[in-house]
C-alpha cells in the first residue's frame, strides 16, 4: 500500500477524470489472476460445501450423470446436535486449541535458552528446529512407536516405574493428550524459530537503558522484551491455532479417531463421514465442515482485522 | 503413484496398439484392484478365456487395493468399464441403487448359477435379481498356535474344536501362564467385529445375526444382551491395548507364542507363515457352539465382479462372467491365490489343511454364511456396531451407555 501511494505521488495529475484510465485499471489487472484462483479455489468451495451441507447424498452420480442427493435442509445440523461423536470431537478440538498454545511459553523458552554466543549454538539450534522439518507423517509414525503397547519406550518406562505399562493409544481417556503431545513437538520448534528471529530484533539499546534501571529477570521478560515480540507473538498465536484446528494428519496416522472415536477430531470426523471407506455421507461431512469453517472464522477474522488496523496505523 | 501411472498409460497405449493390429478382436474392459498374486492368477484367467474366445480382448486396468474404494465410485460414472470388481451383499447395494452395476439374472438363469454358486445366492440378490459374479471367498474360524498350548499344558483342540467351557476354561490357564488367550489387533475396527459375529451366531443364530445387522433387532433386545453377556466372559482373556494396535502386530504376538488363538480370516495364514509358523504347530478349528442346538453359520466374505451399467460392451462382457463363474476358471484362480472358489463343483488343494478344513468348515455350514458385519450392515452402522464391539472389548463396565448409542443409531437410520 506504501508503495502504491508513492507511485500515486510521482504519477502527473493534469489528466482528466476519465473513468477507467491506465491507472484504475492496472490495479485490477494485476490483481485478476489472484482473484480468479481465490474465488475458484477458495469462495466457490465455500459456498458448494454450504449447498451440499442441506442435501443427504452418498457422493454417487446415477450413470445419466444426475445428482442422487435429496434436500433436507437443515436436517444435517439437526443431527449435528444430538451426535455423540460429534460432541467428542468438538471437545478434543477444544482441548486441542488449549494445550497447542503450551507451544508458546515452551517456544519462548527455547528461544532465550538458545539465544547465545556459544561455540556450536548453530549446531544446536538446527537440532531444536529438527522436528519441524520432518513431516507430521512421520512424527506422527515415531510418537505411535513410542507409545506402542509391549515394545514402545513410554510403555516400557511407565512399566519400570509403575509396574503396569501404560498404552497411552488404546486409553479412551489419554488418547487425545498422547498425541497433541506429538503435535507439540513440531509445534514448539516452530514457535521457537519465530521468537529466534523475534530476538534478533529485540533493540539492544533498551536492553542496555533497563539494565541501567536495575531490571533483571522476569521483569526484563514481562516489561522490556516481551513487548518488543508482540508481533512475533501474534504470528506464532495464530498459526499454533490454526495448526490446532486443521491437526488431522496425526489423528489419522496414530489412531485414525479410535479406539471407539475416543480420539476425533472435527476435520478427522468430516473425512471420515464424508471420505471414507465407513462414510460416504457427503451432506454430512459437509455440515462438519461448516461448523470448522465457522470456528476457524472466528480466529481468522480476528488476525484480519489486526492486520487491517495495523495497516491502516502506518 | 506418478510412475505407476505413466507405466499405467503406456500400457493401455500399447494394449490399445496391439488391439488395432487384430481389427476383428472385440474388447472388453475390467477395473480390478489386485494385490500382486490374485493379480497374476486374473491374468492367467484372462489368457485362459482369450485362448478360448480369440475374437475377444480383455483388458485389466488395476488399481491400488485403497484407493479403489474411492476411484470406483468415479469411473462408474464418468468412464465405466464393463466389468468391476466389488463385494457382495450390502457392500454393492449404493451402487445397485444408484443403477451402476447392471442387473444379469439373465446370465445366472441360462448358465444354471442358481445351481452352482448356490451358496452365494443370497448375497447377490437385491430386489429378487442377481448383480455380479462371486468368484472367490475365504472362511473365518479359529487359528490356534500348538506351541501356546502346549507351553500352558492345554490340550491342542482336535479337529471337532472344542466346547465354548471348554474354551473359556482354557482361557483361564492360559491367563495364568501369562499366555493371551485370544489376540486381536482391532485399531483397523473390523476383527472386533469377526469376534462379535461369531459370539452372536453361536449365540442366536444366523438370523439373528442377519436381521442386526439389517437394523431390524433391537440392541436392548434380550437376544442381544445374551450376545453381550457371552462376549462378556471372553472379555478378560484378549489381549490387552488391542485397541491400539493393528491385526499384524497382534499376529505377531500369536507367532511368538504370547497368545494362543486367533479369530481371523483365512488370509492371516500367510502372514503367520511368515512369521515362521508351519502346517505342524498353526492350527484351525470353528468358533465353538454357544447355544447347543442353533445351527452353525460361518462368516466368508466374498470377492465379485460386476457388470457396469455403462459397459460398452455387455454381450462380451457376459461371455467372460459366465467364464469367472465356471468351476474351472474358479479352481485354477483359488488354487493360485489360496483361496476358496464359490462354484460347488470346483476343487480345492487337498495339500493345503486350511483350505481343505476351510471348505470343509463351509460347506458343512447348515446355518448359513454370513458376509462378514461390515458387509451385512450398511456402512454407517456397521462402523458405528464396531465400536460399540470394541468399546466393549476395552470397558465392559460401558454396556448399558454402548447399548443405549447403539439403539439411538439404530433408530436413526431405521426409523420404525
Amino acid at each position: 500500500m506504501a508503495q502504491a501511494s508513492d507511485v500515486n505521488f510521482a504519477a502527473p495529475v493534469h489528466r482528466p477524470k476519465a473513468q477507467w484510465n491506465q491507472r484504475t485499471i492496472a490495479p485490477w489487472l494485476f490483481l485478476a489472476p489472484g482473484l480468479f484462483m481465490f474465488a475458484v479455489y477458495v469462495l466457490w468451495p465455500i459456498v458448494q460445501s454450504i449447498t451440499l451441507s442441506l442435501y443427504d447424498w452418498n457422493g454417487l452420480y446415477n450413470k445419466d450423470g444426475a445428482f442422487t442427493g435429496t434436500f433436507i435442509g437443515m436436517g444435517n445440523y439437526a443431527e449435528l446436535m444430538t451426535d455423540p461423536a460429534f460432541e467428542v470431537s468438538l471437545w478434543n478440538n477444544f482441548y486441542w486449541l488449549a494445550l497447542y498454545l503450551l507451544a508458546l511459553p515452551a517456544g519462548l523458552f527455547i528461544a532465550i535458552f538458545l539465544n547465545q554466543t556459544v561455540r556450536g549454538i548453530r549446531l544446536y539450534k538446527s537440532l531444536f528446529f529438527f522436528p519441524f522439518v520432518i513431516s507430521q507423517v512421520v512424527v506422527g509414525l515415531m510418537f505411535a512407536w513410542f507409545y506402542a503397547p509391549n515394545f514402545g519406550l513410554f510403555y516400557l518406562l511407565t512399566e519400570w516405574i509403575t509396574g503396569k505399562g501404560t498404552a497411552i493409544l488404546a486409553d479412551p481417556d489419554l488418547v487425545t493428550f498422547g498425541i497433541i503431545a506429538a503435535g507439540l513437538w513440531p509445534q514448539i520448534a516452530y514457535v521457537m524459530i519465530l521468537y529466534l528471529t523475534g530476538l534478533n530484533n529485540v533493540a539492544p539499546d533498551q536492553i542496555e537503558a533497563a539494565r541501567l534501571d536495575g531490571a533483571k529477570g522476569w521483569k526484563m521478560l514481562w516489561y522490556v522484551v516481551l513487548p518488543q515480540l508482540r508481533p512475533a507473538t501474534f504470528i506464532a498465536v495464530i498459526v499454533t491455532v490454526i495448526g490446532a484446528l486443521r491437526s488431522f494428519d496425526l489423528v489419522s496416522i496414530m489412531t485414525s479417531g479410535g479406539p471407539f472415536g475416543s480420539s476425533r477430531i472435527l476435520s478427522y470426523y468430516m473425512y471420515e463421514k464424508a471420505l471414507s471407506e465407513y462414510g460416504f455421507r457427503m451432506g454430512y461431512g459437509a455440515a462438519i465442515a461448516v461448523v470448522l469453517f465457522a470456528i476457524m472464522m472466528v480466529f481468522i477474522s480476528g488476525f484480519i482485522w489486526k492486520m487491517w488496523r495495523d495497516e491502516k496505523e502506518r | 503413484m506418478v510412475h505407476k501411472k505413466t507405466g499405467a498409460l503406456a500400457l493401455v497405449a500399447a494394449l490399445l496398439m496391439s488391439t488395432s493390429a487384430f481389427a476383428q478382436q472385440r474388447l472388453v474392459t475390467w477395473n480390478a484392484d489386485y494385490d500382486p498374486i490374485p493379480l497374476a492368477a486374473a491374468e492367467a484367467m484372462i489368457t485362459d478365456f482369450e485362448a478360448a474366445n480369440p475374437d475377444i480382448d480383455v483388458q485389466l486396468t488395476n488399481f491400488d487395493h485403497e484407493g479403489y474404494k474411492t476411484s470406483i465410485r468415479n469411473f462408474l460414472t464418468a468412464d465405466a468399464p464393463d466389468l468391476a470388481n466389488w463385494y457382495a451383499a450390502n457392500r454393492m447395494r449404493p451402487f445397485v441403487e444408484a443403477g451402476l452395476f447392471a442387473d444379469i439374472s439373465d446370465l445366472w438363469a441360462s448358465e444354471g448359477l442358481n445351481d452352482s454358486l448356490a451358496s452365494s445366492v443370497l448375497s447377490m440378490t437385491i430386489d429378487g435379481k442377481q448383480w455380479g459374479i462371486p468368484y472367490t471367498y475365504y472362511q473365518w474360524g479359529i487359528y490356534y498356535n500348538r506351541d501356546a498350548y502346549k507351553a500352558a499344558g492345554i490340550e491342542a483342540p482336535g479337529a471337532d474344536g472344542m466346547t465354548w467351557e471348554q474354551f473359556l476354561a482354557n482361557c483361564a490357564t492360559f491367563k495364568a501362564a501369562g499366555i493371551d488367550c485370544v489376540t486381536t489387533g482391532s485399531s483397523a475396527l473390523w476383527p472386533v467385529a469377526g469376534i462379535f459375529d461369531y459370539v452372536s451366531m453361536r449365540t442366536n443364530g444366523y438370523q439373528f445375526h442377519s436381521d442386526l445387522a439389517a437394523g431390524k433387532v433391537s440392541w436392548t433386545s434380550p437376544e442381544a444382551r445374551a450376545v453381550f453377556a457371552e462376549l462378556g466372559k471372553l472379555q478378560p482373556f484378549v489381549t490387552e491395548n488391542h485397541a491400539a494396535i493393528d491385526w499384524q502386530d497382534a499376529a505377531a504376538i500369536f507367532v511368538q507364542n504370547k497368545a494362543a488363538n486367533y479369530v481371523m480370516g483365512n488370509f492371516a495364514v500367510g502372514v503367520f507363515k511368515e512369521g515362521g509358523m508351519t502346517n505342524d504347530n498353526l492350527g484351525f478349528m470353528v468358533f465353538p457352539e454357544i447355544t447347543a442346538g442353533v445351527a452353525r453359520a460361518e462368516e466368508a466374505p466374498t470377492d465379485t465382479v460386476h457388470l457396469t451399467s455403462g459397459a460398452k460392451n455387455p454381450e462380451d462382457a457376459k461371455k467372460f462372467l459366465a467364464y469367472v463363474a465356471s468351476a474351472e476358471a474358479q479352481t485354477k484362480w483359488n488354487a493360485a491365490v489360496g483361496q476358496l472358489p464359490t462354484n460347488k463343483n470346483s476343487t480345492v488343494d487337498a495339500a493345503d489343511p486350511f483350505l481343505s478344513a476351510g471348505f470343509a468348515s463351509l460347506s458343512s455350514a447348515t446355518g448359513g454364511i454370513a458376509q462378514f458385519w461390515d458387509r451385512d450392515a450398511e456402512a454407517e452402522y456397521a462402523k458405528a456396531g464396531m465400536e460399540g464391539f470394541q468399546r466393549f472389548l476395552v470397558q465392559p463396565e460401558a454396556l448399558e451407555e454402548i447399548l443405549t448409542q447403539l439403539e439411538a443409531t439404530r433408530l436413526r437410520l431405521y426409523p420404525q
